[in-house]
């Protein structure tokens, strides 16, 4: 494949659950490319298949028909992709320093260049001097930064982040929201972003993808054409207003449909 | 302040008046247990309010206190008892006679069953200087301790270990744990000293030390199965996606993820497990041994040394202390993320 072709490349993804009474098609029919360095947030009504795309994506989950594919990179030992859960999922039986070092011990790194790297990752984001506590030492803030370091310290070609900052508080929400923008300025990594926060997705996406509930499919694309770098201070813009208020009509109906269809 | 003053020198009264009472009325000898009864209320009531102005700083001293003054207070009591004879001194001997009897049994050697308790250490350099290694190990293997230790630590080993890692494969194999998890259960409940005697059979010496050490392993393996897989089914899904997604191999995964995972798990199954082992190679000493703190125990029984019994069950408990201190040692070791 050609440089220029899609890092990520979904054609025709569909995922149906067998369940009791009978099958229940999670995603349909779900087609989209990824540019190279581009960061894509899908937002949806909770339910509508997007943490399922997103653990397809990352492996973790089959496909039932379709093709989902992400390009490998230039160095084939690089890792095709690392996912921020939303539940941290850091290990509480590791140190936070072992716990960012985790993906690079996996791959056989030594002992010293992968604390080296660990350290330089805990130093960007002020855990420093955290680096030999355990997670239930520090708090549920650090624990979402210890995760995406881990998650970044891989250097992976795609980042995955599934809804990576649902569980936290709002202030400390808007900390790591530029926390995130700062460090993507500096990798500019391929990010696909899943949330459920349209704030979030409009702040921080080059694009936005709304999708609607059972079955989860695309219903809209929104280039968001905001300048980078942003901040927490672009969310003042008109433009930013315009945005949100473009996809809050679509996605409100959505967000009403979803409900009257919950038992 | 003053209230809880009062009420203690209250509660000191009524219980000096109580014995002080029954005595000059001659009846203290027939109402002596409810009157030790009544005073050991006295004293929790006393204790209380004393623990109500405990200066924070002397608070551990003061847990402590109680923690460890009461079984003492206990054996005072039981000692007293046995002097005045409201208990039978011969068969409920006090807590001075079976420390005699402990010391007894400690540094004497029994001439007619070949044995001693400890194996006589002290003699090791002797042995050494005569006849080498072979001669301590001839001088040891007469101890009654090392005869039960090596019992325990040998069935626990060879039954924790398999049964930890069949436990991980039922644990993540769902065939597996369907076809074994039934049968699993019905040994479970089946107390393993009920085996004993098919686990004989199946050695070429029933009366050796194979039986006893198999049928230890065989209850400890049962239940660190049992355990594991639980503690493996328990460990939140998210945390084998992030294994996996990390790139960890299967052993990586075992290493890193599942054992730390299930790791409170296995140890509240040691410990149980390590329990259950006591029990077992008592009962098993009990029935056919000719040489272990159970058999010793029993033995003095038969022969009708009551002393020397109890100098036997205390030195079960002292080995059971001292094996969960062991294992919690070693679970400070293994988790040092639990603080």
């Amino acid at each position: 494949m050609a440089p220029s072709d899609p890092k990520i490349s979904a054609r025709n993804v569909t995922k149906v659950y067998q369940t009791a009474s009978g099958p229940m098609t999670a995603v349909d029919d779900f087609s989209l490319d990824v540019a190279e360095g581009e960061f894509l947030a899908i937002v949806g009504p909770s339910g509508c298949g997007k943490s399922t795309f997103l653990r397809m994506l990352a492996g973790l989950e089959d496909i039932s028909s379709g093709q989902l594919t992400i390009r490998p990179g230039a160095d084939p030992s690089t890792p095709l992709n690392s996912v921020v859960f939303q539940e941290y999922a850091i290990f509480p039986w590791k140190t936070v320093i072992q716990n960012v070092a985790f993906g690079l011990q996996m791959r056989g790194v030594s002992e010293r260049a992968r604390m080296d790297v660990a350290r330089g990752w805990l130093d960007r984001v002020g855990l420093a001097k955290f680096a030999d506590h355990y997670p239930h030492q520090i708090s549920g803030g650090m624990k979402q930064r210890v995760s995406i370091v881990r998650a970044l310290a891989n250097d992976p070609e795609v980042l995955l982040m599934d809804e990576p900052l649902g569980a936290l508080d709002a202030q400390t929400r808007v900390v790591l929201q530029e926390e995130l923008l700062r460090i993507w300025e500096e990798t500019r990594k391929t990010v696909v972003y899943i949330t459920h926060s349209l704030d979030e997705a409009v702040l921080l996406g080059d694009r936005v993808v709304l999708m609607s509930a059972q079955p989860g499919r695309i219903l809209d694309v929104y280039q968001i054409d905001l300048d980078r770098p942003r901040s927490i201070d672009t969310m003042n813009l008109p433009a930013f207003a315009e945005y949100r208020a473009a996809i809050w009509d679509r996605l409100s109906a959505e967000v009403t449909r979803a409900m009257e269809m919950q038992p | 302040m003053t209230q809880d003053r009062r009420a203690i020198l209250g509660f000191l009264l009524a219980g000096v008046a109580l014995h002080v009472g029954l005595a000059l009325t001659g009846l203290w000898y027939a109402w002596a247990w409810p009157a030790i009864g009544a005073s050991f209320v006295l004293l929790i009531l006393i204790c209380e309010r004393i623990g109500r102005h405990v200066p924070v700083r002397a608070r551990k001293t003061y847990e402590r206190t109680l923690a460890l003054g009461f079984p003492v207070l206990l054996l005072a009591v039981w000692e007293l008892a046995g002097a005045l004879e409201l208990i039978s001194p011969i068969w409920f001997p006090p807590p001075s006679a079976i420390g005699r009897a402990l010391w007894d049994v400690s540094v004497n050697y029994d001439r007619f069953s070949e044995t001693s308790l400890l194996g006589r250490p002290w003699l090791i350099p002797q042995e050494y200087a005569q006849g080498g290694l072979a001669a301590v190990g001839t001088l040891l293997s007469e101890s009654h301790l090392l005869a039960t230790l090596g019992r325990v630590f040998a069935g626990f080993l060879l039954g924790a270990i398999p049964g930890i890692l069949l436990g991980v494969v039922m644990g993540l194999n769902q065939t597996v744990r369907l076809m074994l998890d039934t049968t699993l259960a019905a040994i479970y409940v089946l107390p393993k000293i009920a085996i004993f005697p098919v686990v004989m059979l199946m050695f070429a010496d029933p009366f050796g030390e194979g039986p006893k050490i198999v049928v230890v392993a065989l209850s400890v393996f049962i239940l660190m199965t049992i355990n594991t897989m639980t503690g493996v089914r328990n460990i939140d899904p998210v945390y084998l996606m992030a294994g996996r997604n990390y790139g960890a191999g299967p052993l990586q995964m075992l290493r890193h993820v599942i054992l730390p995972g299930a790791m409170p798990v296995i140890f509240a199954g040691l410990r149980i497990a390590l329990g259950t082992a006591m029990i077992v190679i008592i009962s098993v000493e009990f029935l056919r041994a000719k040489q272990g703190v159970g058999y010793m125990t029993f033995y003095h029984w038969e022969v009708l040394v009551p002393e020397k019994m109890y100098a036997g069950l205390v030195v079960v408990m002292i080995l059971g202390v001292t094996l969960t201190g062991l294992l919690h040692w070693l679970q400070k070791r293994l988790m040092p993320w639990k603080r």
